[in-house]
């Protein structure tokens, strides 16, 4: 698309996907942004007028909205730091040359095929319950008390299950990446002198960092939205200890049945992702460029 | 110092022994070409030699100490490949620099040697950029700029111009000789190319099936091949092979004649001109001799038969005789 008419030509080609695009985000956009300045309560008679800000102040000196805030930034942060350090670990396992390889990698893979109520089911239920539970009957076996998980440590708990359902998908991503190295890049390091250490650091690592910042980019879209795990888990307790944005909204929406409020905090919600867009555009973005 | 000396050196993967057995002095400053049909595991040698690759059995020893289970950095040997291998994410003065941090040498000294490097291949500008910001014939100097910086005890390159066109070949090829000529250090060279290896080598290793069919001078091989296949593999157009009652008529069972070395005019031997290829310089003829067969000629200069003319053929020059076994009478 060199010359004056092609990029005009360009743009007047995808102008319809653009407006299409356009009109598909602002719609419900829209009916939030107006809802959240509405008095509407499902299970009160009152249901209309205007509200003002009321809707975003409750949410904003609500005691729970920043915990909410940082349970929501612990658990996109934790499952992050979890599934890029493990997953390249693994990828760099599995990208050996082994017996089974192929079973062992769709193995590897399939935990991203449970769905995420189940998966936290199982996870609650069969391994972290408190009497039914393998850690339980561990523990029980070397004569430890019981760890109550959900109680105890329900963001690391609610952490831990999304991180083993996320690994899959960036193992799977920084494995093809990895499998794209050059193997005489890594040959030629060798030869320069370049332990295994060495070869990780300075050519393993930077060959993978637009990987990454692919699943990082890809995971945090999906990570501030987390709600099956919790929901199906601790409920956002105890307290509130394991609320995350999201799920406060859901109890606004569903629970209390104010609508005005939920839409106000789904408002906030966006300006909370697109603040995190901007942090990780300007800090790893620029590893998208070729 | 970089003598290198393989004995009875065997390589196999699997089931398939892709090296039988093998035996190879290289000797300290001398420029060795190995050559080969495709397959015949040149890549294969140099690997083993480099200690990319584990040898099945037999010994390399790299100036007489046995190197046969060193690991490749230990060997001090600095290789040059074929698709380059450069770091991408890395400038050149970082790729250039990198074995020698590998090394842990002062930054100084690092700078010294990476500047030096940087003049002798016309690198200077470029320094500051990354591999791909470079055309083909200045990354392949980026990568021997890494082999060089090293100081190495040999440098081994695989094929290391394959990737360039053909005027950039020549000039690198020159480039590489004359840093042969002012490093003096020992060079394993593998190539396609006849012209590279007649014009760089001291010294040529013809392999075959992991096999060393001759080593010797580029002359020496061009003008006593051993056996049929150095004699069919060495120059370009190919030898001509004569079997039957002409070979014959010299006591042999197969009789080789180089194309230059028939010439067009009056002689013995009468044909039709299949294809002809006129380079100016030179002019290549396939003429289908009676009684013989197809034979190559190569005539110097403009020679005006065209295809179809009916043309008479003389030998002139050295004829090589071949027994039944292909070795050379
Ligand atoms: N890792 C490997 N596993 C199995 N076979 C191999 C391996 N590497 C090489 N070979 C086989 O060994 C033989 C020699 O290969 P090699 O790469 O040394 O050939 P080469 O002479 O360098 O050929 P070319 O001129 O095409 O580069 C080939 O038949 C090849 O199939
Ligand atoms: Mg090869």
């Amino acid at each position: 698309m060199a010359t004056h008419s092609s990029r005009l030509a360009a743009r007047l080609m995808v102008a319809p996907s653009v407006v299409v695009l356009f009109i598909w985000m602002i719609v419900p956009l829209a009916m939030t942004i107006y809802y959240s300045f509405r008095l509407y309560r499902l299970i009160s008679p009152e249901r209309a007028g205007w509200t003002g800000f009321r809707n975003y102040a409750w949410f904003l000196n609500s005691p729970e909205f920043w915990q909410a805030i940082s349970n929501t930034l612990l658990l996109v942060g934790g499952v992050l730091v979890i599934t890029v350090i493990l997953g390249t670990l693994i990828a760099l396992l599995i990208d050996q040359p082994v017996w089974g390889q192929g079973p062992l990698r769709i193995l590897v893979i399939s935990p991203f095929f449970v769905m995420p109520p189940v998966a936290a089911s199982i996870w609650e239920n069969l391994f972290m319950h408190p009497q039914n539970g393998m850690f339980a009957s561990f523990a029980l076996g070397l004569g430890m008390k019981p760890i109550l998980f959900m109680e105890q440590y329900p963001m690391a708990s609610v952490i831990f299950i999304v991180a083993w359902e996320w690994l899959p998908f960036a193992t799977l991503i920084l494995l093809t990446a990895l499998q794209s190295l050059s193997s005489e890049q890594l040959e030629a390091a060798e030869m320069d002198g370049a332990t295994a250490l060495d070869r990780f650091r300075y050519i393993i690592l930077p060959h993978l960092t637009r990987a990454i910042t692919v699943v990082i980019l890809i995971q945090t879209i999906f990570l501030l939205g987390i709600f099956g795990e919790i929901f199906t888990t601790t409920q956002g307790g105890p307290g509130s200890a394991s609320t995350t944005l999201p799920y406060m909204i859901f109890k606004q929406a569903i629970a209390a049945k104010d609508i005005g409020r939920a839409a106000a905090g789904g408002i906030i919600a966006v300006i909370l992702a697109n603040i995190v867009a901007y942090f990780l555009m300007r800090g790893i973005g620029r590893h998208l460029d070729a | 110092m970089g003598k290198i000396q393989l004995t009875r050196v065997r390589k196999s993967f699997g089931e398939v022994a892709v090296i039988p057995g093998l035996d190879l002095t290289i000797e300290n400053g001398e420029f060795v070409v190995f050559v080969g049909p495709s397959g015949c595991g040149k890549s294969t040698l140099l690997r083993l030699i480099a200690g990319l690759e584990d040898t099945t059995s037999g010994v390399i020893d790299i100036d007489g100490q046995d190197a046969t289970n060193l690991p490749p950095a230990k060997r001090g040997l600095a290789m040059v490949f074929q698709s380059y291998a450069l770091y991408p994410h890395m400038t050149v003065r970082k790729n250039i620099a990198f074995p020698l941090k590998m090394a842990g040498m002062a930054q100084a000294e690092q700078d010294r040697r990476v500047e030096r490097a940087a003049k002798v291949l016309n690198l200077t500008d470029y320094l500051d950029r990354r591999p791909g910001q470079l055309s083909g014939g200045q990354r392949q100097r980026v990568a021997i700029g890494r082999a060089i910086v090293r100081e190495p005890a040999a440098f081994l390159f695989d094929e290391p111009l394959s990737n360039l066109d053909a005027a950039l070949r020549v000039g690198m090829r020159q480039e590489i000789s004359e840093l042969h000529q002012s490093l003096q250090t020992t060079m394993i060279y593998v190539t396609h190319d006849q012209v590279e290896a007649m014009t760089m080598a001291d010294k040529i290793v013809v392999l075959n099936a992991g096999r060393i069919e001759q080593v010797g001078a580029p002359l020496e091989l061009y003008n006593a091949p051993r056996n049929i296949f150095v004699a069919g593999f060495i120059g370009s157009p190919r030898m001509n092979l004569i079997e039957g009652a002409e070979a014959a008529r010299h006591g042999a069972h197969t009789i080789g004649i180089r194309p230059e070395h028939i010439s067009v005019g009056d002689g013995p031997w009468e044909g039709v001109v299949g294809l002809a290829e006129h380079l100016g310089s030179d002019s290549f003829l396939k003429v289908a001799v009676d009684g013989i067969g197809t034979l190559t000629v190569r005539a110097p200069g403009e020679v005006s038969a065209r295809h179809g003319d009916r043309i008479r053929l003389a030998w002139a020059g050295k004829l090589h005789r071949f027994d039944a076994e292909g070795l050379a009478l």
